[in-house]
This record gives structure tokens, sequence and C-alpha cells, in this order.
């Protein structure tokens, strides 16, 4: 990968240049609404602004730890499967006579605790990278819902269970009030505290960190288990939104997941990047979404077109990348072994000679 | 650069607040039907029938299919066509509960809701409109078996995934049937799934085969399933000792009743479903139809039609009793669908 | 490092340290019995057996010649898949497309032979893998030349292939009677009375033992693997390398995918969703690392055996399908642990030995 010949970028852009990126996406986002309302006499009403994120916020919550995950320098596919298990478990515990509440307490223990056995793996393993950690984890997960539900539905929650992804304060949908609250707790949480900070360094250079004295597991872990209590947010809102679930729920969350936060300029090289980008990239992903729907877009194609977005975003950003951190070297090439692939020690995504 | 961007967005949305109105016409006004998933060429000729009846009576049809067969999926297109204020929405569910939520958002709008092939809970629908009589089919395909097991021996059933609600009731019907004192000879073994997936499919028919060596009939009541087995059956020679039937698409089941490891099976026209959904949701946005038991409509060229009361409690339609498809007719079928 | 003494198996799976050493005669014998990965291959072979007599005792039928003649054909097609998800995974990248390009390549070549009953068989083939190596080239350039990571690269690619075999077939699938028995008997046919699939299955895997173990571009991909830098360092082409990797990986799919459509009789918008996690698996379970640089033919054969037995086993002994998700995924994780742990005591093995 890229590599860099100091961590401290003399060049970083200032002021308002460093948000290129985010510019980019918000130009792109009134691009799109103003294609889709073109497109569509429906598209530009209030309503299609306040309600139809409720349609996707239920992911949003993956994209803020997401974002750690990737600056971290890992990869995490397994978040859905987490939010089919937790929400599985969740809707048979309560039919088994849990009250909901109680329930509802679970799921995010549940979750919680999926989080922190991939993050156990990952620590204890750590020639392993967190793909395959997560690929294994995202079968086992799914895997035991499957024997819990096998191909049955579980649901008929009490009716203000539906609060949660349908309802209202006042004119805001509920799950936004609850999406903008997380954002900023975990805007304060990668940007200014000491461990937003760790994670900017581990995902930097890992090697150097533990060298440092810098616990890198225990971030990990706790990135972890972020991630798997976030997935249980996920949950309670998504089978809120459904009012039952089923084993299969949350198929193919990651693959969405992780555009919005690849879109969102998180570099997948890890070690930069900020909450800003991902958190437009959600609504711009999300109405783009709705207003190709709007025109009865076949799936077909927007199956496409999401595989495009991925590819292109990150081969923006890899291009926008290149030329600030050219080595002073001749050769294009990395001269110099680079400090994230000891040999010996596994492959994260960095390792990767890719 | 900034100034740039800036002057950009401004115009873009001052278009943007201009134009639309004045650039839509009057339109008809639309019917929607949401499939179970794409690529699927039972849903598409579903909505082709859809898509005819609709536009025969003058009005504009839109097709829509998840790629995924999931519930979030098809919630994300009900809102889409909430929003498009469609007249109604015909759905063939993924799921039994978990659409209700966004389908009474729907009904709560004024759009008229009902459910097609795969239903959806009778709370959330206004009727349903069904195939065949599901007791029929589990009535038929038992008869059959029996009439080629020669009156008795082992059976098995290859069912897909009950990821919708018409597979388990057709297999409880004919556990049911299989219950009558006229088939006391005929022994169910096995009920296998084979997900709807060729490969599972596959290894599920092999091992019935393997496990039950005096098996006699495999009642397969799903088009992915009937195919495997048929393959399997073909492949292994087994024509004649072991016999298939089900419910198939003539495409992929007029190779093995040709060869007559099939002997026949069932199916109905999708089409027809497709087209009789037209013409349902057609008479409840007129008002003709309140979606209650004993209301009658005409439903064009396949005749008129009356609303009888559903197992779960709520009401459907029935297109008819199932179609036979054996050696005489294959060739005409197979390139329908 | 790896152990110099590695080098006597003949095998040695880290290419850049075989070349140096010589034979020691009297640690030969200490040899074989350390090799951990003779262990591993080992521990795989015990595993199998165990479990085929498991299975045997909950039914009889499950030893007889004429189901595994079933679970060998019904494996072939993995196992042609893991040869090249083994060459990808040995470069540390990972390919989450191939069930795509799969069901792409079998479309194409279904729709072209429904509509052209005459064609040869083989034209079908080559026509198959050439759809899979245009997608496998695409992965390639992305991955190798424009930097863009593995799991990305073949996750947008899956979707986009996916999406493309939906609107080439519009919906509709291509069933048997529209393929001619030629298609049909590329799968189910026999020569010299052995099922065609097999004896595919066993060319490819002669071809690609020379070649992996053989030839010198063979052992490049083991060295790019390994450390990558280095490699680069010692004046390998590491992107061509990576390029070839995902090509062949993209051909094999594409074969693969013919393959699997003429077995079927049926070809599909939603063929083989999901079954990349499946090569995965079996190649991982074969002792491929996922760290790179590690990996053996006779590791991934034994891989897709096993995962052969257990997917086709299940439906024999009565194990609900609905565990069959859970089981699999268990056993990938129980397999990569035991790789690391394996390898860590290999290392220490090695450590112990050197002499200072």
């Amino acid at each position: 990968m890229t590599e860099k010949t100091s961590t401290i970028d003399v060049n970083k852009p200032r002021g308002l240049r460093q948000y290129q990126w985010e510019i980019f996406l918000v130009v792109l986002f009134l691009a799109v609404n103003v294609v889709n309302s073109f497109l569509s006499p429906y598209y530009l009403t209030l309503d299609t602004f306040v309600s139809t994120p409720m349609n996707f916020l239920d992911k949003a919550f993956l994209v803020l730890p997401m974002t750690m995950i990737i600056i971290l320098g890992n990869i995490d596919v397994s978040v859905g499967s987490i939010v089919a298990l937790t929400s599985v478990l969740m809707a048979v515990s309560y039919n088994a006579g849990l009250p909901m509440p109680l329930a509802m307490v679970l799921a995010l223990v549940i979750s919680t605790t999926c989080g922190l056995i991939n993050g156990f793996l990952q620590i204890k393993f750590r020639e392993l990278s967190a793909t395959i950690i997560t690929l294994s984890t995202m079968t086992v997960y799914r895997g035991i819902a499957y024997v819990i539900l096998e191909d049955r539905s579980a649901g008929r929650f009490p009716s203000w269970f539906s609060f949660l992804a349908w309802g209202y304060i006042g004119k805001v949908p509920f799950i936004l009030i609850v999406f903008v609250l997380a954002a900023i707790v975990f805007a304060i949480l990668l940007h200014t505290t000491r461990f937003g900070r760790m994670v900017f360094a581990v995902g930097n250079n890992k090697t150097a960190c533990e060298y440092s004295g810098i616990r890198t597991r225990r971030i990990i872990l706790g990135v972890s288990v972020i991630t798997g209590l976030m997935a249980g947010f996920t949950s309670l809102f998504l089978t809120s939104r459904m009012g039952s679930t089923r084993p299969n729920v949350a198929l193919g969350y990651e693959l969405d997941v992780i555009a919005m936060t690849v879109l969102g300029g998180i570099s997948t090289s890890g070690g930069k990047g900020r909450i800003t980008g991902p958190l437009i990239s959600i609504f711009l992903i999300g109405f783009l979404n709705y207003g190709l729907g709007l025109r009865n877009v076949s799936a077909q194609v927007l199956l496409i077109i999401l595989g495009f977005l991925l590819i292109l975003s990150v081969l923006v950003q890899n291009f926008t990348d290149r030329p600030r951190q050219k080595a002073p070297s001749k050769s294009g090439k990395s001269a110099a072994p680079t400090h994230r692939s000891d040999a010996g020690s596994g492959s994260d995504i960095h390792g990767n000679s890719a | 650069m900034k100034k740039t961007f800036t002057v950009v967005a401004l115009v873009l949305i001052a278009l943007a607040l201009v134009m639309p109105a004045s650039v839509f016409a009057a339109e008809k006004a639309k019917y929607a039907i949401v499939f179970k998933n794409t690529g699927n060429p039972y849903g598409e000729k579903q909505m082709e029938g859809f898509k005819n009846g609709i536009e025969e009576q003058g009005f504009e049809a839109i097709l829509r299919a998840p790629d995924l067969p999931t519930a979030e999926a098809q919630i994300q297109i009900i809102e889409q066509l909430i929003a498009q204020k469609v007249a109604a929405i015909c759905i063939v569910g993924n799921d039994y509960d978990a659409l209700v939520p966004v389908l009474k958002k729907a009904t709560a709008q004024g759009i008229k809701v009902f459910s097609l092939d795969s239903s959806v809970n009778s709370q959330a629908r206004l009727t349903h409109v069904n195939q065949a009589d599901s007791e029929k089919i589990g009535q038929t395909l038992i008869k059959a078996a029996y009439d080629m097991a020669g009156g008795k021996g082992e059976i098995a059933i290859l069912s897909a995934t009950s990821q919708a609600s018409n597979q388990n009731i057709w297999i409880d019907f004919m556990k049911k049937e299989l219950a009558k004192p006229e088939y006391k000879n005929l022994k169910l073994v096995k009920v296998a799934y084979g997900d709807d997936l060729r490969d599972k499919s596959v290894s599920e028919t092999e091992g019935l085969l393997r496990s039950y060596p005096n098996l006699k009939v495999i009642i397969a009541p799903t088009t992915v399933g009937i195919a495997a087995a048929g393959k399997v059956l073909t492949d292994k020679g087994l024509k004649g000792k072991v016999m298939l039937t089900g419910l198939g698409l003539p495409s992929e089941m007029a190779e093995y009743i040709e060869n007559g490891v099939c002997p026949y099976m069932f199916l109905w026209n999708p089409i027809d479903v497709g087209y009789l959904g037209a013409y349902t949701g057609v008479a409840l946005v007129t008002g003709k139809i309140k979606g209650a038991v004993g209301d009658k409509f005409s439903a064009g060229r396949l005749g008129n039609y009356t609303i009888t009361k559903a197992p779960d409690g709520g009401t459907e339609v029935l297109l008819g009793p199932p179609f036979k498809f054996d050696k005489s007719n294959i060739n005409d079928w197979k390139k329908v669908y | 490092m790896q152990s110099q003494d590695k080098m006597q198996t003949g095998q040695s799976a880290d290419g850049l340290t075989k070349a140096a050493s010589r034979p020691d005669a009297s640690s030969r014998a200490e040899t074989l019995v350390r090799n951990t990965e003779t262990y591993r291959e080992l521990g795989l072979a015990i595993f199998i057996i165990i479990l085929s007599v498991t299975f045997q005792i909950r039914n009889p039928k499950f030893l007889s010649l004429a189901n595994i003649k079933d679970m060998l054909a019904n494996t072939a097609i993995l196992s042609i898949l893991t040869v090249g998800m083994m060459m990808v995974i040995i470069t540390r990248g990972i390919d989450l497309s191939i069930g795509s390009t799969m069901a792409l390549a079998g479309m194409i070549t279904s729709l072209t032979v429904s509509a052209n009953p005459g064609i040869s068989p083989f034209l079908s083939l080559a026509q198959g893998m050439a759809v899979g190596l245009a997608a496998g080239l695409t992965i390639g350039v992305l991955v190798a030349y424009f930097k863009i990571l593995p799991i990305i690269a073949t996750l947008g690619l899956m979707n986009i292939l996916r999406g493309m075999t939906y609107l080439i077939s519009k919906g509709k699938w291509v069933s048997a009677y529209q393929m001619s028995t030629g298609f049909k008997n590329l799968s189910t046919g026999t020569t010299f009375g052995i099922n065609n699939l097999i004896i595919f299955a066993v060319a490819i895997y002669i071809i690609y033992a020379y070649f992996i173990n053989q030839t010198k571009t063979g052992r490049y991909i083991y060295a790019v693997g390994s450390s990558p830098d280095t490699a680069e360092l010692i004046g390998i082409k590491r992107r061509r390398i990576i390029l070839l990797v995902y090509a062949l990986m993209g051909l094999l799919a594409g074969l693969a995918g013919v393959l699997w459509v003429s077995k079927f009789a049926s070809a599909q918008g939603d063929t083989a969703v999901g079954y990349e996690l499946n090569v995965i698996a079996a190649t991982v379970l074969g002792g491929v690392s996922v760290a790179g640089g590690r990996g053996k033919v006779s590791g991934i054969l034994l891989g897709s055996i096993l995962f052969g037995i257990l997917a086709n086993a299940l439906p024999l002994i009565n194990i609900s399908p609905f565990w069959q998700q859970f089981i699999q995924g268990l056993v990938i994780l129980a397999a990569i642990i035991s790789n690391v742990l394996l390898q860590r005591r290999n290392d220490r093995l090695a450590l112990k030995k050197r002499v200072i």
C-alpha cells in the first residue's frame, strides 16, 4: 500500500480545503436531489426529506462504528449477521415470556457480546486478518439464527415497539433524533478523546504503536465492542420497522455499510478520515436509492450502480491520496519495506500486498 | 474553486425548485405489483400477466422486485410506491408479518392493498389472489402420487424453504389427505428441504434415494426442486422405478416429462394469476368490490369471480383448479413459461 | 523465516527459502515427524476418516461406490474453484465475486447454446472461460494496478456481475430442453467410465500442481504472498503476478460456471449466490494460510473433500438443514484457528533449532 515517510504531513491542507472530499459529497448530494426531482414529481416534498431517512437510518447506525473500523485498518463483514442473530434472539425471548424492555436490553447485550467475540478473536489470533475472522463469524452468527428460528418468523411485539422505527416526536422521526445523538457521540469519541486518537494511531502504524506502549489490543477490542453495540441498535430499529423477524434479515447490509463508509472518504489504508464524510454519504446513497426507486429502476440496475459506486469511490480516493504521499525515492514503487507488513505477523488489510 | 462550487450549487437548487412542476403532465392511475425477487421466470410471467390486465383496462402498471428475497427490500419498494401515490399495491409477500406496518401506512394513505400468490397478514390486506385452492393442491398431488405408486409404497416430499406461506400450507394439506383411509398404504417417509437452491435440491434428492431405496414417488411442490429431482432421476436412470410429480414450470420440466421420468405434474398459469390480480386491483380501486366474502367482479377474459373465505381468516379469490401438464401438452406450454 | 529442514520434504510452502539449503541426512527423520504441515494434512485426513466412519454408521449407504461417485462429482466443481482461490489467498487476497462470475459465464454460455444448439460444447467451455477471464482481469487490474483492496474490488464486482447476469437473462432461466445434449454431457457424461467432472478436476489438479510447485511463476506466487516487498526488491514483478492470480481465478470460475449449468441443466440469475464462502471455507480448511505465502495442493484437495462430505452427507444422516450454516461456520473457524496454532508451534520449533 502507499507509504508515508512521515505521519506528520506538513503539506496537509488547512482551512476549508481539507474538507475537499466532504464538499464534493455535498455537491454530489445536491446534484442527486436535483436529478431526482426532475425524474419524479413526487420527490420534492417535505415528507420525502423527513420520512425517507427512516428507511435507511437503521443501517446508518452501523456506519458510525464501521468508520472507526476502517480507520483502524480493519474491516468487518459480520455486522449484518450480528443484527440478524440479535433480532432473532430478542423476538424469541420476548415470545418466551421475557418482558419487552428486558428483551431489548438482552438484544444489546447479545450484540455487544458478538462484537466482543470478534474482537477477542482478532487479538488472540493476530496473524489472521480481520477479513477472514469476520467472514467466519458472519457464517457462525447467522447460522445460530437459523438453528434457533429455522424457516419461521417471530414477532407479535407490543404495539409501542413500532414507535422506535415509525414514531415521530413532533415532526421529527424518533430514529433520526437517536441517530443524530449517536453521531455526535461518535464524532466526539473519534476526534476529541484519547481513545479516538489512538484509533487513528493504530490504524496508521500498528507496530509503532505497540512499541510505543499503546495498548493496541484494547483499542481493537474496544472498537469491536462498540461495533457490536451499534449492531444492536440497528437490530432494534430494523425489527421495529418490520414488526417481525427471520434469520435472513439484514442480508447484504455489510456491503451497503462498507460502501457508505468508503464513499464517505474513509481510506481503506487506514489511519485517517473524518466522520463527516460518511455522515453525508449515508444520506447521499439513501436518497439516491430512493430517487431511483421512485422511477422504478429495476433492482438489477441498482446492484450494478452500487457496485460501481463502491469501486469508483475507492479509485478516486486512491488517486487523490497519491500526490501528497509520494516518497522522495525516485521509483514510484515502494522502495522500503512497509512498516506495516512485518514478516510473520498477519496481514490486516494493509499487509495485503495488493 | 469554492466560489464556483457555491454558484453551481445555487443554480442547481434554483432549477430544482422551478422546473419540475411544469415538466410533468397529468398521468394515468398507477397500479403496482411487487414480486418476491428478481430473476425468477415464474415471477416475471406473473408480472407480465398483471401488466397486460392493467393496460387492458387503460391504466399504467409498475412492476418491481428486489434483488434479494427479503422483507426489508420489499418495505423500501413499498415506501417508494407510496410516495408515487399509486392507486393499488399488489404484493407477493416475502414474509407474512414483516410487511404489515408499511402496508398499513399505504392503506392509511388511501392505497388499496391486496396480496397475490404469497399472502400477507389478513389484517394488512383487503383480499388475497390465490392460484388455486390450497386444499385442492394437496389433494391433487397426493392422488397423483397414489396413482403413480400403484396404490401403495413409500413417498417423500422435496420442498423449498418456507420463506413464504404457500409451501407449508400445501404440505399440511397433503399430510391431512394422507391420513384418510383410502391412502393407508401410502407412507410419507420424509420431508426434505432443498431451499430452492439447485445444488442443495440435488443433494437432498440423492440423499432421499440413498436413505429410502424403496421410494416410489417424490412429490416436489417447488419449481426448482422438481427440476433438480428430474435431473437426478434422469441421470441415474431411475425412470419408471421412482416417479416424480409436483408443481413445476413447463419450461424446466419439459425434458423430464418428455423422457418419462415425470409422468405428469401440475401448475397453473402465472400469467393468468397476474391477470386476475390486475382485475382484482382495479375492482377494488373503483369500488366495485370491497374485499369481503361474496363480492363479485368480472376479470376480463377469465370470466367472473367471487371472493371467498380464506383459511387464515381473511378473504381470497381463487384462480381455479391446478392445471395438469403431461406428454400431450407439454410441447405447447414449454415455450410460454 | 522457515526452518531449513523443511526443504527435505520437497514441497516447501515458502518459495523464498527453498533454493537455499543442502539436505542433511541425519535430520531427515526428525523433519518428517516435526513437519507441521504434514501434521496438518494428517490431521485433516484423519478427520475425514473419522467423519466418514461416523456417517457410515448412521447410514450404511454412505460409503457405497455409487454414493462416493456422487460425492466426488458434486465436489469436483468446488475443488476446481479452490485451485484458483488458493492462489488468491496465498497472495493475501480474497475473491468474493466468483459466485457471480460463475452465474454470468453460465448464463451467457447457456443463452448461446440455446440460440445455437449445434455449437460444440468445447466452444461453450471456451466461451465461459473467456467471460471468467474478463472478470478476473478486471479485478486483477483494480487490485494490482489501482491498489484497491481485494475485498472491496471483489465485493463491488460481485454486485456488478450479478446485476449483469439478471439483465442479460432478462429475468428468465435457460432450461434443460433448451440445452443441447452435448452441452449437458459436459458434466454428466462419462469418459472411460469416469464422470467427466472428475476428469476435469483431476486434469486441472495435475496441471496446477506442476505449475505451482515446479515453475518459476508458480514459486513467484508464493514469494509475493510471503513477503510482497522483498519479492519486489529481488525483481519479481509483483503486480503482474497479482494480475495473473486473479485472472486465473476468473478463468477457473468461468469454467466452473459452465460446468455448473451443464450439471444442473439450468441457468438461473441467482446461480451460485453465496458459493464463494464455500470455496473460501474449503481452501482455508486445506491449510492455505490467509496471512499469505503458505498452502499446498494436497491441502486443498483434502479440504474440498472434507467440505464435500459435510455438504453431501448431512442430508443422509438426518441433520436438520438449518444446522448446516452453523456447522460450516464453526468448521471454518476451527480450521483457521488450528492453522494459526500449528504455525505458531512450527515457528517456535524453528527458532529453537536455530544455531546461534
